[in-house]
């Protein structure tokens, strides 16, 4: 990793938190219509992995997407005015915290459904395969995922076909108010992989020079027409499963200690250690940071819903009866 | 243009071979579509002319198919995922409901879902409970779904053409029935609007909205009682879902009368919304209470005479027109 891109990262990770928090902050005070799943301690995943793609590089996400989205180049401001519901969101109002798109940056959609991104990132795979592009798809996905049947059935097919996926697997140890530990009879979901007959690995999705190593290998691989791989990126899910989720089912003892290992904590002291940047740096780029994000939640907050006849536009099937 | 007799399957072979040799963005993909040709033969010869690329065998992974035609339609192909049966669609459900119908919306138009969903439907001898549905009327009742049921070879290939130039997801619909069925059809292609009805046969008695074999079935019921010296108008929707309401109320308005003979269920099935369509803007134009002939609602059973029983035919139908002409004095509709 080269200066720029090593700053680049950090400069997403921080921009990520702090859209985070700020939309955490504006869910409290009534901003945004529905609680909203939050990427809080997940950062160096989105940031490791879009790290080493192209514009026209495709991703597909889940509900918890917003990282991935500004990981992928979305303005935040798009973000954040389509979690609060407003005409000016990526997807002026019509799909949420859970459904953002935005095709020209290659953000093939967020969604809402567990399991339902990765048989969709299989098609865009076989789609670049077919039409002899050197592109990627990544499908984002949880470790409540691994376990549903969409998992099965797409990585075996990406197998099958030797399709250019990069199946991307943040095992935050929660699906919802599951643990991991209660869900999944195996330590590693990437040994799933070799059922598959693919490549899988495991790294720590906290460190985010191994997420980066990771997925440039598993990239260079796909683009050479070698297949699809699995990378399980270890991580912890430090907020609720969404906000105004009380997240009874684990100790506060618990989060806490996972607060140790933050993401950007590491990733800015590797940083100073190594000379990039000094701590003065790292000022100056988080207020640089946290006044983007502070433009953008003012541009969320002042911009108008959508008027109400815009709920009909685009409703699919045109009945011809009056409803 | 010049037609000749060809068979339902062939003319559905005929508008997908042609429109993949029009369009290089459409495929097919599913279980035995390959070599084998698929199950009742809808792709036969299609790897010899366009390679097993583009016409594809897929695991027995139904979501997948489904799941990948939603993905490689987002990236600006045109798949046909093709899944065997209406019943094997259930396991493909999110994807075709959760996905595909409505990708496009939640996008605000920013990608679209150019997919087709092809399946056999309906019965065939003795198939039983897991291989004879009909369920079309869920996907009818999701937003952001077309459905499709042709129930003539002319009307097959013309709406196949139409449902992969179809910028929307739309969901075919081959009835088993009618595969070995003739009829005249255009060597060249063309298309048929989705949402446009037709009159299948003119009458002015009694008009049967009917959908796929029930088309024929109603046919053959109609020549049985012109005997009684009822003349039976028959009108095929084709496409369910944006269906033609206009075509129906102009059918009804001459004869007065409605019965909607469907192969599916009544309890929220297709029958139920022709008639309550009808009854919300046509109360005045009817002359007697409309009914609905359906599948009995049963989990069909396999051995034929219980089978029999359970589904509409001809003799049924003959009989629901002559109850509703009060010319029997026999029970009317049977749930």
């Amino acid at each position: 990793m080269n200066k720029e891109i090593k700053i680049s990262i950090l400069e997403t990770m921080l921009k990520i938190r702090k859209a985070e928090l700020q939309l955490a902050m504006m869910f409290k005070i009534g901003k945004i219509p529905s609680g909203a799943h939050l990427y809080e301690g997940e950062e160096a995943i989105a940031a490791g992995i879009c790290a080493n793609l192209r514009i026209e590089d495709q991703l597909v996400s889940t509900h918890r997407g917003h990282g991935h989205c500004i990981a992928k180049g979305m303005e935040p401001r798009r973000m954040m005015a389509e979690v609060c519901a407003k005409s000016s969101g990526c997807c002026s109002g019509k799909g949420g915290t859970m459904h953002m798109f935005d095709p020209s940056i290659g953000v093939m959609g967020t969604i809402g459904i567990v399991g339902g991104g990765m048989p969709i990132a299989t098609g865009l795979g076989l789609a670049i395969k077919l039409n002899n592009s050197d592109r990627v798809a990544v499908s984002f996905f949880g470790d409540g995922a691994s376990n549903n049947g969409a998992f099965h059935e797409s990585l075996n097919l990406a197998s099958l076909w030797r399709l250019p996926v990069i199946f991307v697997c943040e095992n935050n140890k929660y699906a919802t108010s599951v643990s991991v530990a209660r869900s999944t009879p195996i330590d590693d979901i990437s040994i799933r992989a070799a059922g598959y007959g693919m490549p899988g690995v495991t790294v720590n999705g906290n460190k985010v020079d191994e997420v980066y190593a990771a997925a440039a290998e598993a990239i260079t691989r796909a683009r050479r027409g070698e297949g699809p791989t699995l990378i399980e990126c270890k991580t912890y899910r430090i907020r609720g499963h969404f906000e105004g989720d009380d997240a009874l089912y684990r100790t506060k003892e618990e989060v806490e200690a996972a607060r140790e290992g933050d993401p950007i904590e590491y990733w800015k002291n590797a940083l100073i250690a190594d000379g990039t940047i000094t701590e003065q740096d790292f000022l100056a780029l988080s207020d640089k940071m946290d006044e983007l994000i502070a433009q953008a939640a003012q541009f969320a907050d002042e911009s108008p819903y959508p008027s109400p006849e815009d709920a009909l536009r685009l409703c699919g099937g045109n009945p011809t009866v009056v409803v | 243009m010049p037609t000749r007799r060809i068979r339902f399957v062939e003319a559905l072979r005929e508008g997908m071979r042609q429109e993949m040799e029009r369009d290089a963005s459409v495929f097919v993909m599913g279980e035995g579509v390959g070599p084998h040709g698929s199950c009742f033969k809808q792709t036969d010869g299609f790897c010899a002319e366009f390679g097993e690329d583009r016409c594809r065998d897929t695991p027995i992974s139904e979501l997948a198919i489904a799941g990948v035609a939603v993905g490689a339609a987002l990236a600006g192909m045109r798949p046909i995922a093709d899944l065997m049966w209406i019943d094997f669609t259930m396991l493909a459900t999110d994807q075709i409901c959760n996905q595909a119908a409505k990708l496009r919306y939640m996008s605000d138009g920013q990608v679209s879902v150019p997919a087709v969903f092809r399946a056999s439907t309906g019965r065939l001898k003795s198939n039983a409970a897991q291989h004879s549905g009909s369920w079309y009327s869920w996907y009818v009742n999701m937003p952001g779904l077309k459905v499709v049921v042709p129930s003539t070879p002319y009307d097959a290939k013309g709406l196949i053409i139409s449902a992969i130039r179809d910028n929307d997801p739309v969901v075919y619909l081959e009835h088993k029935m009618l595969l070995n069925v003739k009829g005249e059809v255009p060597e060249e292609p063309y298309t048929i609007p989705l949402g446009v009805a037709e009159v299948k046969k003119e009458g002015s008695d009694l008009t049967i909205v009917a959908t796929g074999y029930e088309v024929i079935e109603s046919l053959k019921a109609a020549a049985m009682v012109e005997g009684d010296g009822i003349s039976v108008e028959i009108v095929d929707p084709r496409t369910l879902m944006p269906y033609d309401s206009d075509t129906i109320l102009e059918s009804v308005k001459k004869t007065g009368r409605l019965l909607v003979v469907d192969e599916g269920f009544r309890y929220c099935g297709y029958g139920s919304e022709i008639i309550s369509m009808v009854v919300e803007r046509g109360m005045d134009i009817l002359k007697d209470r409309p009914r609905q002939l359906t599948t009995r609602h049963s989990t069909i059973p396999f051995s034929p005479p219980l089978e029999e029983f359970i589904l509409p035919n001809p003799t049924k139908i003959a009989d629901e027109i002559r109850a509703m002409m009060g010319k029997s004095t026999e029970a009317g509709v049977l749930a």
